[in-house]
């Protein structure tokens, strides 16, 4: 028998996580570094300050997109739920209601959008996938019934202000996404239900022969995933100064991108919340740098993208060629 | 014999990185002879069966078709040839009829296109010819294994197959399945074909073979006729050492009633099912495969919902469909898919034996990691788990391995009541025996247990009651004394029992 009992134990991720968790890193490091030399106006504080704030609703979704993921299920539906409810703020808003009332009625509606995912894929046993591309249209066409193509802009400034602040050079609102992202990882890394969550995106079945609440849990991250698009609703029109329909169009694939691309397996069961952020953030610098590099702006789609596709296709490569060269290790030890 | 081996592999090697799977094994299969391979999980049968078919080609050594060195460049070539491989679990094209499979690619044609009729026919004389009764023309969905593994066999039989490998067939069937499937057997080493077969079960080797081939950790240990051999000598060539008894059931006192099911139902899966198991006690659920037993352990356990009945543990009644709920009772259940099942092959051995008790493992909202690796570790060690870390994850264990982390899993919970299904499918003798006692002494510190077992000789050497189920219906009780074999298989095949 050998039991290696010396060796911290360490998280069950594999080491091709880890390495493609250093590679983000490095890739991140590299970009920022190249930009910050050969791009003009990318390596002062405002700009990094924009840069950030620039990033909060990506990052803020991208943190329950990540828990859905890993659970096997997806929701496109994140950046149409984001235009709902910037319909529904400025619904209210024109019919008169305090902006403190229209905030957590905008959260319900989250709420709601989320329950209604996540009801229809774990009651039903419909796939995600198609329900959330349902929805997708759903509720911003929802969106448009409500508000047609007017702005509403005439938001408090309170709020549109308390959107842009900073504390000296932190955007308020990227602290907003570190406190949420540090509780996203926590839950997802040090808790019994983000255990959970890693068995049942892995083996579903296994996961419910261990008295794990499979259906339970998958609904919650729908929710959770609906209330926090709304929350990103919140911050893009206070941001923008402007609640319409269309707000946020096409940010689900930014979203899942940045997932994907921060090392989350698409098949569910695998991946770490830091890795996701340096993705976020990743994409957030090569968008700003070549913005201010002048590049037009269907290379940043082509760029967004080409970086999608890789961080699908990588680590599958490395699982082909495991898969050909590795040995069966049926009944070996190794000491 | 004098005659030239159909099929044989002349010091032959393969390795897969730094493991040497196969070690300079030789095998010579010959027309009309049923040929054994036996060894424990890890010891190199699986490789030397996917070299043999093409799947894998060796490092070194030669293939030798008819006495000529041939080379299998992938699995086409070696069906060319004539070999054949009888899977476990079979996998046929469910929508697609069974004659439908058996010809797949090489149907029949007529000026009209697929000709139905001959094709008919053509199945109906390979099921004569292996004596079975099918149906050619019902689909493939909803056959039993037994039967998928004979459409196999008449596919490769419809190809003129010289060398049939049966890789494990009798792992998932029931007794009479089991003697179906060697009368097919040896009506086809009586037209000359040339058998491998893998079991590890050692009494089917002795009925089966005439010629046994040992591998122990990839390397070849020795190959015998079958007569010169004893069941006793091969399992020490197998594990290279002494086994305790293999079924070690000790004596125990039976307390009160863990367990009590009554009257269970589940709408045309089984009916009525009444049986109650005390602390100290094993009880077994014999049967066919099919019977409705792991059906009746998954409503217990709560995986499935039932229709009528009760269950209670430790007199408290379950809320039905709630795994949770049974847990929390004082159930746990090993099921009959290790795999599929019983552990998320993906996560570390630490994370899979903390996986059915994470509520145990909390320190406040968050999980303690030492907690999670002292639990794991524990059982590990006392379960004798071989492993190299942790956090390796589950699937570069062995089948026996693994078993010992869904034990692991459950024991962690302290169970009142363990059911296992299957326990010792597919797993070598030595972990078997080591499953063995330690359901025993489970048993013996006041662990009710409740075991579903297809084996005749692990049910009547373990259990100090059998119950017989029969189409989903509990058709007999047997105490020790009466629980025979025959006794046992007369109920399991519906007839009365004297």
């Amino acid at each position: 028998m050998t039991t290696d009992l010396s060796r911290p134990a360490e998280r069950d991720l594999t080491r091709l996580a880890r390495r493609w968790e250093g590679l983000i890193l490095v890739l991140l490091v590299g970009v920022a570094g190249w930009a910050a030399l050969g791009v003009d106006g990318f390596a002062n504080t405002s700009n990094v300050s924009f840069l950030l704030l620039d990033t909060t609703e990506i990052a803020l979704m991208a943190l329950t997109m990540t828990l859905v993921i890993v659970a096997a299920e997806i929701d496109l539906s994140v950046a149409s739920t984001l235009g709902l409810s910037c319909a529904v703020l400025g619904w209210l808003w024109n019919a008169g209601l305090p902006i403190e009332a229209i905030m957590p009625i905008c959260l319900l509606v989250g709420a709601v959008c989320g329950a209604f995912n996540g009801l229809l894929v774990t009651r039903l046993g419909l796939p995600s996938l198609a329900v959330t591309i349902g929805t997708f249209a759903l509720f911003r066409g929802l969106a448009y019934v409500m508000l047609g193509d007017q702005a509403v802009a005439d938001l408090p400034p309170a709020y549109t202000s308390l959107a842009t602040s900073s504390i000296g050079p932190v955007p308020l609102m990227t602290v907003l996404v570190a406190v949420l992202a540090a509780v996203a990882a926590v839950v997802l890394h040090a808790t019994g239900l983000g255990r959970s969550i890693f068995a049942l995106g892995s083996n579903e079945e296994a996961a419910y022969f261990s008295g794990i609440r499979v259906k339970r849990i998958k609904f919650w991250l729908f929710v959770a995933s609906g209330v926090m698009a709304s929350l990103a609703s919140l911050v893009y029109t206070f941001r923008y100064a402007s609640a319409r329909a269309d707000n946020g169009v096409g940010l689900e694939l930014a979203v899942v991108a940045a997932v994907l691309l921060g090392g989350v397996s698409i098949f569910g069961g695998r991946g770490t919340l830091p890795g996701v952020l340096m993705a976020v953030l990743l994409l957030g610098v090569v968008r700003n740098a070549l913005i201010l590099a002048d590049v037009a702006n269907e290379v940043l789609n082509f760029v967004t993208g080409l970086l999608l596709v890789a961080s699908v296709l990588a680590p599958n490569l490395g699982a082909i060629r495991r898969r050909r060269t590795s040995p069966p290790l049926e009944g070996k030890s190794v000491s | 014999m004098e005659d030239t081996p159909v099929l044989s592999l002349s010091q032959v090697s393969k390795a897969f990185g730094a493991v040497r799977a196969v070690r300079e094994v030789s095998l010579d299969l010959y027309a009309g002879e049923a040929h054994a391979l036996a060894g424990e999980n890890g010891a190199g049968k699986s490789t030397l069966v996917k070299i043999l078919s093409g799947v894998h080609q060796p490092d070194a050594g030669r293939i030798l078709l008819d006495g000529e060195p041939v080379e299998f460049g992938g699995p086409a070539n070696a069906q060319q040839a004539g070999v054949a491989v009888i899977y476990q679990e079979p996998t046929l094209f469910p929508d697609l009829s069974v004659m439908e499979n058996i010809f797949m690619g090489r149907q029949p044609r007529s000026r009209f296109g697929i000709d139905r009729r001959a094709m008919r026919t053509a199945a109906a004389e390979l099921f004569a010819r292996l004596g079975v009764q099918l149906e050619p023309d019902r689909p493939a969905r909803g056959l039993s294994i037994a039967d998928q593994q004979l459409v196999e066999i008449a596919k490769a039989l419809s190809r003129q197959a010289r060398v049939l490998i049966m890789d494990e067939p009798t792992a998932a069937l029931s007794g009479k399945e089991v003697a179906r499937l060697f009368g097919v057997a040896e009506a086809l080493r009586g037209q000359g074909c040339a058998l491998l077969f893998i079991s590890h079960r050692l009494e089917e080797i002795f009925k089966l073979c005439q010629r046994v081939t040992v591998l122990r950790d990839g390397g070849f240990v020795a190959s015998h006729p079958i007569a010169d051999i004893t069941p006793d000598d091969l399992v020490r060539r197998m594990v290279g050492r002494e086994l305790e008894s293999l079924f070690p059931k000790q004596e125990t006192d039976t307390g009160e009633v863990a367990l009590s099911v009554r009257r269970l139902t589940r709408e045309g899966i089984f009916t009525d099912v009444s049986f109650e198991v005390r602390r100290g006690e094993i009880v077994a659920l014999a049967g066919l495969v099919g019977a409705g037993r792991s059906e009746v352990a998954r409503a217990v356990f709560g995986i499935d919902r039932w229709d009528a009945g009760s269950v209670e543990v430790d007199g408290r009644r379950l809320r039905p469909a709630s795994p949770t709920a049974a847990m929390a009772a004082g159930l746990a259940l090993v099921p009959e898919d290790r795999r599929q099942q019983g552990l998320v092959m993906d996560l570390s051995i630490e994370r899979n034996i903390g996986l059915a008790g994470l509520a145990a493992l909390h320190k406040g909202p968050l999980i303690s990691r030492p907690a999670e690796r002292e639990r794991a570790r524990d059982w590990a060690v006392r379960l004798r788990l071989k492993f190299a870390r942790l956090t390796d994850p589950v699937n570069v264990l062995s089948g026996g391995n693994q078993q010992k982390v869904v034990l692991a899993k459950w024991l962690a919970r302290r169970p009142s009541v363990l059911i296992v299904d299957e326990p010792t499918r597919g797993i070598d003798v030595a972990t078997k025996a080591e499953v063995h006692r330690l359901l025993s002494e489970l048993a013996g510190s006041g662990v009710a247990v409740l075991m579903i077992s297809s084996e005749l000789p692990e049910v009547l050497g373990m259990a100090d009651r059998v119950l017989v189920m029969h189409e989903g219906r509990l058709v007999a009780e047997l105490d020790r004394a009466a629980a025979t074999e025959e006794s046992v298989m007369a109920a399991a095949t519906g007839r009365s029992v004297t």
